[in-house]
């Protein structure tokens, strides 16, 4: 996986996505959700960005806002150099080429009444590419590209495993040849076996075709896996933002913390051995999210400023950047240069594009 | 010694279907004592649900063929009449199912729906059956439990309903749950809250547990026994040390080896079992796993019976490898993964 490939392939800037909640007979705007609020980040041609929180924090809301399944409230979104995120969707039809999606529930995502080799040949009908003896030629080296067999050309989604069904859903995603996909928990209803069997497949894929991915689960052991870079998010805020191994190493945010404590470790010493940290309760509502830090009421390290003041996403170097008071992992060099540092608005823009991870990239203000 | 609460000894489960017989459990014996936690542990298609749900009397159809003995308390199961054995679903053995979200009925309250299970069972009025479903929320840790009874089960979350769905399975003190995939459809975060409060409850109810999983990960620090099955057989059996720290299975190999680790440097490649499991009504010759078996010699080609081939009392497997073989040549498949890189 070479992460060397230079410019953003796709930026986003302070992205916001709220849902209005409406009632009555005039259908009055009551409230708010807050699904995804100001977040920003960039990925690399090339790269693998993971995307990981709980239920209803917000991560696959953000991606189908970039790929434009959903019209942000708010911000940019800069693919190949252009925004998207008022286009039309007229405007929108090639860009679809660039950017497809595989989705968390292979039952659900492929038509029932259709057969593979329609529901994977679609794409290229609607695009039109080919005549229809290449494009059914293509369908067939697809098939074999994500192992399956020619033959199932003909065949039902019913007939198919699970593993077998998301194998097909990732053939359809590459059918245009895109240079981001986004796949939304492509392994969460996979069984474990089934499960590394795919994620060697992705990173065969990316291999091949150059692809870019965004990869949204909520399995750390998974993202961590096959990501180069990591956004944690926590109900529609971006906490925590690092390359893979140094957030396992150092996580910076409580939450980062108790999100890798809960990643069952299959040795029963060890999982004996170590600290769980159990977070109670669920995410709370996102229609009126707690003040301050939003993840306080749920943080064993929370104190008054968190209830008061948000947290700014600083840079603590290394490409690592965190939203929080109580910084974990962090020594005091770094964390009195980081408070010394301005936070300007053009500060947080250039926090959000990737650091060169090869480099020494200091923290600014040193 | 602690009360015997369950003895399964030889149990086959055969449905008749049109394409042919479907050998969904063959030979599946184990106990179950008060105070144990028992981890089946298999990808889908093994037959560990179908062995949880027979428990249960849940695959009783006019096209499905037992064999063998499900043993509670001195009776057999299997024997009861579809009356006698509705004594038992629900009072004596509880179930949790994996999807929280479909196993609920969304048109009636969570209160209602604990109440129905209390009342099914014992004589009590209404007004008694919803205070022990207010009392039962409590103990499963749902927050404000007197006017959450009242909710529909739209307004919980994912791990609220399966809290509601352990209190239903909970509520007249069965002596076994059996917990199926009970945390597949949740986040990791639930999913650890979730297996503290089944292992907590155990204690308090004093009850056994059976916990269905295809992740090992899962019951690493929650059982003490672990059965691991495939096609419909088990293939090994032992304590949670002897499979973790001994395992002499190639396919439980390959289970171990196929999770992304956190307490380990990240493998290059991924440990895959190659192939898919067997259909149930064409089975391989000899050892089933032979055809996805990288070990795989010609003696494979007859089926190795469960035994005790590795010295350790009670650990048994179906292997016809060498013990000292398969500890030299085990770790290739559970902690790299590296060695079939591309």
């Amino acid at each position: 996986m070479s992460t060397n490939g230079g410019a953003p392939l796709l930026e986003i800037k302070h992205v916001k996505k709220y849902f209005p909640i409406r009632k009555g007979v005039l259908q009055r705007e009551v409230a708010r959700v807050h699904a995804v609020d100001d977040v920003s980040f960039a990925i690399r041609e090339g790269e693998t960005l993971g995307l990981v929180g709980e239920s209803g924090c917000g991560k696959s809301t953000l991606g189908r806002t970039i790929v434009r399944l959903l019209v942000p409230t708010a911000g940019e979104i800069i693919f190949q150099g252009r925004s998207i995120e008022r286009l039309s969707p007229r405007a929108l039809r090639p860009l679809r080429r660039e950017m497809q999606m595989v989705f968390q529930d292979p039952y659900a995502s492929l038509n029932p009444r259709k057969r593979v080799g329609t529901i994977v040949g679609d794409p290229m009908r609607i695009h039109k590419l080919g005549s229809k003896k290449e494009q059914k030629a293509r369908v067939e080296e697809l098939l074999e590209t994500v192992g399956l067999s020619p033959e199932h050309y003909n065949r039902f989604p019913h007939e198919f495993s699970g593993g077998q069904r998301q194998r097909i859903g990732i053939a359809r995603a590459l059918a245009l040849q895109p240079k981001l996909v986004i796949a939304d928990e492509p392994v969460s209803a996979l069984d474990v076996s089934i499960q590394s069997q795919m994620l060697n497949l992705l990173e065969d894929l990316q291999n091949e075709f150059k692809l870019t991915y965004l990869f949204i689960a909520h399995d750390l052991g998974v993202v961590r896996h096959v990501s180069d870079r990591i956004a944690v998010m926590y109900l529609g805020k971006l906490v925590e933002l690092s390359p893979a191994e140094e957030l396992y190493q150092r996580p910076i945010m409580p939450y980062t913390e108790a999100l890798l404590s809960a990643v069952p470790i299959p040795d029963p010493d060890l999982a004996a051995k170590r600290e769980r940290i159990v977070l109670e309760g669920d995410v709370p509502s996102p229609i009126d999210p707690p003040s301050g830090c939003r993840f306080h009421p749920r943080c064993r390290y929370a104190t008054g400023v968190c209830s008061e003041i948000e947290p700014p996403l600083v840079d603590y170097g290394r490409g690592h950047l965190a939203a929080c008071h109580h910084p974990l992992n962090v020594d005091a060099a770094t964390l009195s240069q980081v408070s010394a540092a301005p936070e300007s608005p053009a500060h947080a823009d250039r926090a959000a594009l990737p650091h060169d991870t090869s480099g020494e990239s200091r923290p600014p203000g040193s | 010694m602690a009360e015997k609460l369950l003895e399964v000894d030889d149990l086959s489960v055969h449905f008749a279907t049109e394409d042919g017989t479907v050998h969904a459990v063959d030979g599946v014996s184990f106990q179950l004592s008060r105070g144990e936690v028992l981890g089946i542990v298999g990808e889908s298609g093994s037959g560990k649900s179908v062995t949880a749900m027979t428990v249960m009397g849940l695959t009783r159809d006019v096209n499905s063929r037992f064999g063998g003995s499900i043993v509670y308390k001195g009776t057999d199961l299997l024997q009861l009449s579809d009356g006698e054995m509705q004594e038992y679903r629900g009072k004596e053995i509880g179930m949790i199912f994996q999807d929280p979200m479909t196993s609920l009925n969304p048109v009636y309250r969570i209160g209602e729906q604990i109440t129905e299970a209390i009342r099914a069972h014992e004589r009590v009025d209404r007004r008694t059956a919803k205070r022990r479903a207010v009392e039962l929320l409590k103990q499963v840790g749902i927050p404000n439990p007197e006017s959450r009874v009242d909710d529909f089960p739209h307004q919980f979350s994912g791990g609220m309903r399966q809290r509601a769905m352990i209190a239903i399975a909970l509520s007249c003190n069965p002596s076994i749950l059996i917990a199926d995939e009970p945390t597949t459809a949740l986040d990791v975060t639930i999913q650890a809250q979730i297996i503290e409060l089944i292992a907590r409850l155990k204690d308090e109810f004093d009850s056994a547990v059976i916990m269905i999983t295809h992740d090992l990960g899962v019951v690493a620090d929650v059982a003490d026994e672990i059965l691991v099955m495939y096609a419909g057989r088990v293939v090994e059996h032992g304590t949670i040390r002897d499979v973790f720290y001994d395992p002499q299975m190639p396919y439980t190999w390959g289970l171990l080896g196929s999770i992304p680790r956190l307490d380990r440097p990240r493998p290059e490649r991924l440990h895959t079992i190659k192939g898919a499991p067997p259909s149930l009504i064409n089975m391989p010759e000899g050892c089933k796993f032979r055809p996805r078996c990288p070990h795989a010699f010609e003696k494979c080609t007859q089926e190795p019976r469960l035994e005790e081939r590795v010295g350790t009392p009670g650990h048994l497997d179906r292997c016809w490898l060498d013990v000292e073989y398969k500890r030299a040549h085990r770790d290739e498949t559970i902690s790299s993964g590296t060695t079939e890189a591309a």
